[in-house]
């Protein structure tokens, strides 16, 4: 090197300070540029594992690996078709949300979603007669959708008759999966059980599900999701709270091949019809493609010893659980909260469930409550105003260790969304995820009361890092 | 109570618009429940459910269902829902960005050759100049309680990366003129410095500053801080060779000098080694029993510079009379300093106490001001635990200058002054007075070294002369101050007398 390298002053007039305040005065009062680190001490406890896990050797190409591995998947609809032929989910065996639960603890919403789960497959006649079938807990068992490579929405209750999403990341040939989406109000995944309920989960099961599966297996260009993705964020999507513009897209991928279905396919107009309506009419159809799309993606990312990523955020209505690349499959988990936001009707916050449902998978791959400042129509969940869900987006990206390049955000100079959350980050901002998300009743039955945003509980992320410093080789903590 | 429903054709707000117009409505005074909505079949439901009747309607068409107190106005309610309908804020555009909250976040979209200046807690030190080596600046931490362990973290990884890690416990660099944490401000020049230690830095940059007055050619383009353990055997000189490698890489640096407190005999001999297979002369002023002290070092420094060295100033000499005591009591703030005047007065008077001492049997306990000849480092990890430097907090040294004075075997106070950016704005207005109080009784000979340039912000002369007024002798040689204390001792008082009573 023949140069100067040393470099400040003339070349590169900045200086960056972190800590005291008069040292930052000193170097401005030489005329030089200096930006301010806005420090606060970290979670408290978490000093010396911060500094175990800052100094892994393997940390800094662990993350850099986690990030490029989710960001290099992108994820095809390549089929449609029930849990039991997919998922391997026979009679009696149940996924839900969130982390780990047994019957004992769950939360009214996903009491209410599992009763009418077992209605649904014929286990009881009456909902109310599912109670017992559960308490007994010799014929039925409970698993997270993410045990078995998919997400459910709110409750997340996947029966073997449900039909399923199959999306495909073409690379690696991983598939992830997710349920189809019911609409709002009085759904299953919002914990209502009644017979209407019922009878649109046939509908679903005996019209809408094989309907789809024809016209997927029968488009010849598989939808690419990731490209929907990257298309609705501009369009005004953060493809959690708001998918309007995804479903419209979907449904012009697939309706031409649903309409190809009345001659050969065996439906008739009116079951396509129906179908189209359904979906068109159900702003939130899309989400449950958004949902596997980023879990396909997060899974890429997973098992990289010494990464500090967050591959799950999930909530099972009792506890909010995440996983990090680098402790495998293990949840740290805490007590989930009640989201803050605008109620249904004379609905308050006392009738709301505690957080639940795997949707916070897209937060956890940078969209949702991340990509708030791209959805200025539902920016007022946030407390009111553009510049505030401008902030919002900006605030994540203190917390995670990458910007998706995919998905930008015209309004922030098309900068893409802040990705990849780092858990050390967290603990050294106490900046938590911001979280969009609909709120269950609390009791079994009862269904949507309103919807909001929401954070996890601060505890895991500590609860996280230590394990992580526990994992750092040589190092006995 | 009484229901009012109206049906608004045409009007469209979204729904969670809607669902804030009806909270805002539920709130103004008679309403009972509110609802504003869509006429959509889940709206009408929830509708229904509350007891409202809706007449027939289009989802298009939005639907004010108010219940109201008895007594209650429609028509004030429905102004309410007028007014809530309204959007309140008019666009700001205002994208203002809160500040960074980690160094990563401030780095995110700097400039390539940013610098960053770490000084929070020692604890959280490691993990802010672990974001600065990542993105691939050059670091300074100035914190210091930072365990060494991860001081050999961050400069094995920056080692990998090309990048320079300063400290931690770097008090000062100068990078291209521009002072880093301590630092003061001196003339710009053809030689380069590598220190291991923040004040034995200050010391020569200030020296040779003074030099540089008179003589053509003297200046200093950068000092690179590498802190004060990185020539331990534990740290194995890891900055230090990277400093070195840019210093000698830098066409615009004749010269080279590296000042440091006693290196790990291992690591100098290592370090010899390297500077001689360097491009540009390396002047090694490493501080140790039976070396150079500083001040012979600058001189040697102009010595290779072609310069005779200068006459170091003086001031204040008439105010100081023989030793009153017979032990000496040292009292500093710079590290390097009191480890130069420990070495230069162990060979004069023996032994001598310290919390930095020279050999574990001499250390000070909690006690810092004992029946012997006594140095005390106040900016040393143990005493700025949960407390600010004493450059910026002098309370507990002035202190124990009152507590040494009121010692009847005190002879002569020796104390360091320094100036520079990032120190206090007037710190002789703090030593000053705790002078003149130490001198109130008895004619203590208070010596002071004053480390500064007329370029510093608080003002050399300035300082110097509020000194001066309080009574004290003052020099700009830590090593000619150490000297004249020790002349002052031994001229005074008996070697019998001395240390254990």
């Amino acid at each position: 090197m023949s140069t100067s390298a040393v470099t400040v002053g003339a070349t590169t007039p900045t200086v960056v300070t972190c800590g005291a305040d008069m040292f930052a005065d000193a170097v401005a009062g030489q005329a030089v540029d200096v930006e301010r680190v806005d420090w606060r001490p970290p979670m408290p406890g978490t000093q010396d594992h911060l500094a175990a896990v800052a100094t892994d050797p393997r940390r800094p190409e662990a993350n850099r690996r986690a990030v490029q591995a989710m960001l290099g998947v992108t994820a095809h609809l390549v089929d449609v078709a029930p849990a039991s032929e997919v998922l391997g989910l026979e009679k009696g065996q149940f996924l839900h949300a969130g982390p780990p639960i047994e019957w004992e603890r769950t939360s009214g919403p996903l009491r209410g979603a599992l009763m009418g789960g077992a209605a649904l497959e014929g286990l009881v006649e009456d909902p109310e007669d599912a109670v017992a079938l559960f308490e007994s807990g010799s014929s039925v068992s409970l698993e997270p959708c993410h045990h078995r490579s998919a997400v459910g929405p709110m409750a997340g209750v996947v029966t073997p008759s449900m039909w399923m999403w199959v999306l495909e990341d073409r690379a690696t040939g991983k598939r992830t999966y997710c349920s189809l989406n019911e609409g709002l109000g009085k759904v299953l995944r919002y914990g209502a059980y009644g017979p209407d309920v019922l009878t649109r989960l046939r509908w679903m099961g005996d019209v809408l599900g094989p309907l789809l599966q024809a016209a997927v297996r029968g488009t010849e260009e598989a939808s690419d999701v990731t490209g929907i993705l990257t298309q609705m964020l501009q369009m005004g999507d953060e493809a959690h709270n708001r998918n309007r513009a995804g479903t419209l897209m979907l449904l012009r991928d697939l309706s031409p091949a649903m309409v190809g279905t009345i001659e050969g396919g065996g439906f008739g107009s009116k079951d396509v019809a129906d179908a189209l309506r359904f979906v068109g009419g159900n702003d939130h159809f899309f989400l449950n493609l958004a949902m596997p799309a980023c879990k396909l993606a997060l899974d890429a990312g997973r098992d990289v010893p010494g990464s500090t990523m967050v591959v799950a955020m999930a909530r099972n209505g009792t506890d909010f659980g995440i996983q990090v690349s680098g402790t495998g499959d293990q949840w740290f988990t805490g007590p989930a909260q009640v989201a803050e936001g605008l109620f249904l009707g004379d609905y308050g916050p006392d009738d709301a469930n505690p957080d639940i449902g795997d949707s916070a998978i897209t937060e956890t791959a940078g969209i949702g409550g991340f990509a708030m400042a791209t959805a200025p129509a539902i920016v007022r969940l946030v407390g009111g105003s553009v510049p505030d869900a401008l902030a919002t987006t900006q605030r994540m990206h203190e917390i995670t260790l990458a910007e998706n390049p995919r998905w930008s955000v015209p309004v922030l100079e098309f900068q893409g969304t802040p990705t990849g959350i780092d858990v050390t980050k967290v603990c050294r901002t106490g900046i938590l995820p911001q979280i969009n998300t609909g709120m269950a009743g609390a009791v079994a039955g009862v269904g949507q009361v309103g919807a909001g945003l929401v954070t996890p509980p601060a505890e895991i992320f500590p609860q996280a890092l230590a394990a992580l410093a526990q994992a750092v080789p040589g190092r006995s903590l | 109570m009484k229901d009012h429903v109206e049906l608004r054709s045409g009007a469209y707000a979204d729904s969670v618009t809607l669902l804030q117009v009806s909270r805002a409505v539920q709130a103004a005074p008679g309403v009972v429940a509110a609802q504003v909505a869509m006429a959509t079949g889940l709206n009408l439901e929830v509708l229904t459910g509350m007891g409202f009747e809706v007449p027939a309607s289009s989802p298009n068409d939005m639907v004010v269902a108010l219940r109201l107190d008895d007594d209650a106005d429609v028509a004030t309610a429905l102004a309410a829902v007028d007014a809530a309908l309204v959007p309140t804020r008019p666009s700001s555009g205002d994208t203002t960005q809160a500040p960074p909250r980690t160094t990563g976040a401030a780095l995110r979209h700097g400039g390539p050759g940013a610098v960053v200046l770490v000084s929070v807690p020692g604890a959280s030190a490691t993990v802010e100049a672990m974001d600065a080596l990542e993105a691939g600046h050059d670091v300074m931490v100035f914190s210091d309680n930072v365990p060494v362990a991860e001081e050999v973290a961050l400069k094995t990884y920056a080692a990998t990366r090309g990048a320079l890690v300063m400290g931690p416990d770097c008090g000062t660099a100068l990078l291209d003129g521009v002072g880093l944490g301590f630092a003061n401000a001196v003339r710009p020049g053809r030689i380069g410095l590598v220190a291991a230690s923040g004040t034995g830095c200050q010391q020569l940059l200030t020296l040779l500053h003074h030099a540089g007055e008179t003589l053509e050619g003297v200046g200093v383009r950068h000092a690179l801080g590498v802190g004060g353990r990185d020539l331990s055997s534990a740290v194995g000189g890891l900055a230090t060779r990277e400093a070195l490698r840019r210093l000698d890489a830098d066409a615009d640096v004749d010269l080279v000098v590296v000042v440091s407190k006693p290196p790990a005999p291992e690591v100098a001999e290592a370090l010899a080694r390297e500077a001689e297979a360097l491009d540009t002369p390396v002047e090694l002023g490493l501080l140790g029993r039976g070396q150079r002290d500083l001040t012979a070092v600058a001189e040697a420094v102009l010595a290779r510079l072609g310069h005779e060295a200068p006459q170091w100033p003086v001031h204040g000499a008439d105010n100081t009379g023989p030793a009153t005591g017979p032990l000496l009591r040292g009292l500093f703030v710079g590290g390097t300093l009191c480890d130069e005047s420990m070495l230069m007065a162990a060979e004069a008077l023996g032994p001598i106490r310290s919390n930095i001492p020279l050999a574990d049997d001499l250390a000070l306990g909690e006690e810092l001001i004992v029946d012997d000849h006594v140095m005390v480092d106040f900016g040393d990890d143990a005493l700025t635990q949960g407390r600010a430097h004493p450059m910026i907090d002098p309370s507990l040294r002035n202190e124990q200058i009152a507590r040494a004075a009121a010692d009847p075997a005190t002879g002569v106070i020796l104390l360091d002054l320094v100036l520079g950016h990032g120190a206090e704005p007037d710190p002789a207005a703090h030593l000053a007075p705790a002078i003149t109080a130490a001198r109130s009784e008895r004619a203590i000979p208070v010596i002071v070294s004053l480390v500064g340039t007329d370029l510093d912000p608080q003002g050399l002369a300035a300082q110097r002369d509020a000194l001066v007024a309080a009574g004290a002798e003052v020099h700009l040689s830590n090593a000619a101050a150490t000297r004249r204390a020790l002349d002052l001792l031994s001229r005074t008082s008996s070697r019998s007398e001395g240390a254990h009573q």
